[in-house]
């Protein structure tokens, strides 16, 4: 996306990743930024790199090369606090990654507590709020296994929010629900990016994405192809691989 | 004397039980002081090498697993004679009571720290990377999120190598230790009648048979809400 001189800077500006496994070359050299209040959806096969991408930017995985800044902060300067720096940034996992021994209400205070440094009851009535933000005010006291898959990721959404993250990186989040679950994890996505948080989204959820993305990225091999607005990726793609891509995801 | 006759007198003679209860007693105490420092020496030492061990420092884990791996293949009374017998030609000498505990601790530490550790490999990936994405630091996430579930799955395991461990006490005997069977041992010299055997053999099922059932509760108790 062209930034024009008066535009904000961008809260996530990641320059020149590069990431290898051994011979196998995951990301060659790829730029993505980021403009708060923006919804980033990022799209492509699978091996294109845009799981590592995304985790790129909260240092799960360690670029081998280039610079990451999230909200002004040089992830990989080896000055860089690293545990502090995440605490700006939330994580959802294709597999949710609750704590299964700790009730929905202490997955949420846990890093309050132990990271912002919240006294139990302020804690407490974050994520009270958080988990009622996501729908399940009724549910604060059950243990994972005790949830649906769907309000399981609601759960580890709440978790992430409740640290009030300057950006949210979502890894296919509803990719391993039930079909009749996706939509309510979607329409609290869909009410996060309303109440103006900055996200980014790996997913294969294409309806969402036209509905609700700013700016979808289409990366194959490693590489960032094309991105533009939903209309225009979805629409009119440039790029032939797109074209293949988008019109496999349609027939489906 | 008939053969039943004979036989209640050799292994239940009342009167001998009577005579040697106090002395049997007294090893019953013994093996239970012995048993509890193996027990908490043993499972703190097998669960600090596991800790130590996932900082994945390649040398340290190294000599980690040659240390684990020495004390699992040993069998422990060839420890417990090695450290009874061959410290004092190195001017280290140790009671038997000592020698047995070291070895047992030793070799409870080895085998707890194999099981710690499968216990904190089998936790997914995704708890780790769920946690430290939170802003938890490596050993935080390793207190709050991934022992607890580590430490759940390891009790079955843990507490039936714990009781193998800690019936082990009985070869102090051989180092003159004055435990359960030891005092047997003695008692059955002095009365030149088994019974006191039989005495020990009570002495060790009223021990166990509580411990037993204690790591049934345990196992039980730890079990989260599924």
């Amino acid at each position: 996306m062209p930034v024009s001189a008066d535009a904000p800077r961008p809260i996530v500006d990641a320059r020149g990743l590069w990431k290898r496994y051994g011979a196998l070359t995951v990301l060659h050299g790829v730029d993505l930024s980021v403009a708060e209040r923006e919804l980033v959806f990022i799209i492509g096969p699978s091996g294109s790199g845009k799981s590592t991408l995304l985790r790129c930017l909260n240092r799960l995985e360690e670029p081998d090369d280039g610079s990451i800044h999230v909200d002004g902060i040089e992830l990989l300067s080896p000055k860089t606090d690293i545990n502090a720096a995440r605490r700006r940034i939330g994580m959802v996992f294709q597999s949710f990654n609750l704590y299964p021994h700790m009730t929905a209400r202490q997955n949420v205070m846990l890093a309050l507590r132990k990271v912002l440094g919240k006294s139990r009851d302020e804690a407490d009535s974050i994520a009270a709020a958080a988990l009622h933000r996501v729908g399940l005010g009724e549910r604060m006291d059950h243990h994972p296994a005790q949830l649906s898959g769907g309000q399981q990721q609601r759960v580890a959404i709440a978790r992430a929010i409740a640290l009030e993250p300057r950006v949210m990186l979502f890894d296919e989040p509803t990719s391993a629900l039930d079909p009749e679950l996706v939509g309510g994890v979607l329409n609290v996505m869909r009410e996060l990016r309303e109440s103006g948080m900055t996200m980014v989204v790996v997913s294969h959820e294409m309806a969402f994405a036209r509905a609700a993305a700013d700016r979808v990225v289409f990366m194959a091999d490693g590489q960032k192809l094309e991105e533009g607005p939903p209309a225009q990726i979805f629409g009119d793609p440039q790029h032939e691989r797109t074209r293949a891509f988008i019109r496999q995801i349609d027939r489906h | 004397m008939s053969g039943l006759e004979n036989f209640l007198f050799s292994f239940f003679n009342l009167k001998v039980m009577a005579t040697y209860l106090p002395l049997v007693a007294q090893g019953l105490a013994l093996t239970v002081l012995l048993a509890l420092l193996i027990v908490v020496a043993g499972l703190a030492l097998g669960l600090a090498l596991a800790v130590l061990r996932s900082f994945g420092i390649r040398p340290l884990n190294w000599l980690i697993i040659f240390t684990v791996d020495l004390f699992r293949a040993l069998p422990p009374l060839v420890i417990i004679v090695l450290l009874f017998f061959g410290l004092p030609t190195l001017g280290i000498g140790l009671s038997g009571f000592a020698a047995t505990w070291l070895s047992l601790t030793l070799v409870l530490m080895a085998f707890s720290e194999e099981i710690y550790w499968a216990g904190i490999t089998a936790v997914p990936k995704g708890q780790w990377e769920a946690a430290r994405s939170t802003g938890l630091s490596f050993l935080q996430t390793l207190r709050m999120v991934v022992l607890p579930q580590a430490l759940r799955i390891t009790i079955p395991p843990l507490t039936n190598r714990t009781i193998a461990i800690t019936k082990g006490t009985a070869l102090g005997s051989v180092v003159g230790v004055a435990e359960i069977l030891g005092a047997s041992q003695s008692a059955m010299s002095f009365s030149a009648n088994p019974s006191a055997l039989t005495l020990g053999a009570i002495a060790y099922l009223v021990l166990f048979i509580p411990v037993v059932a204690l790591g049934r509760w345990i196992e039980t108790r730890f079990a989260w809400k599924r």
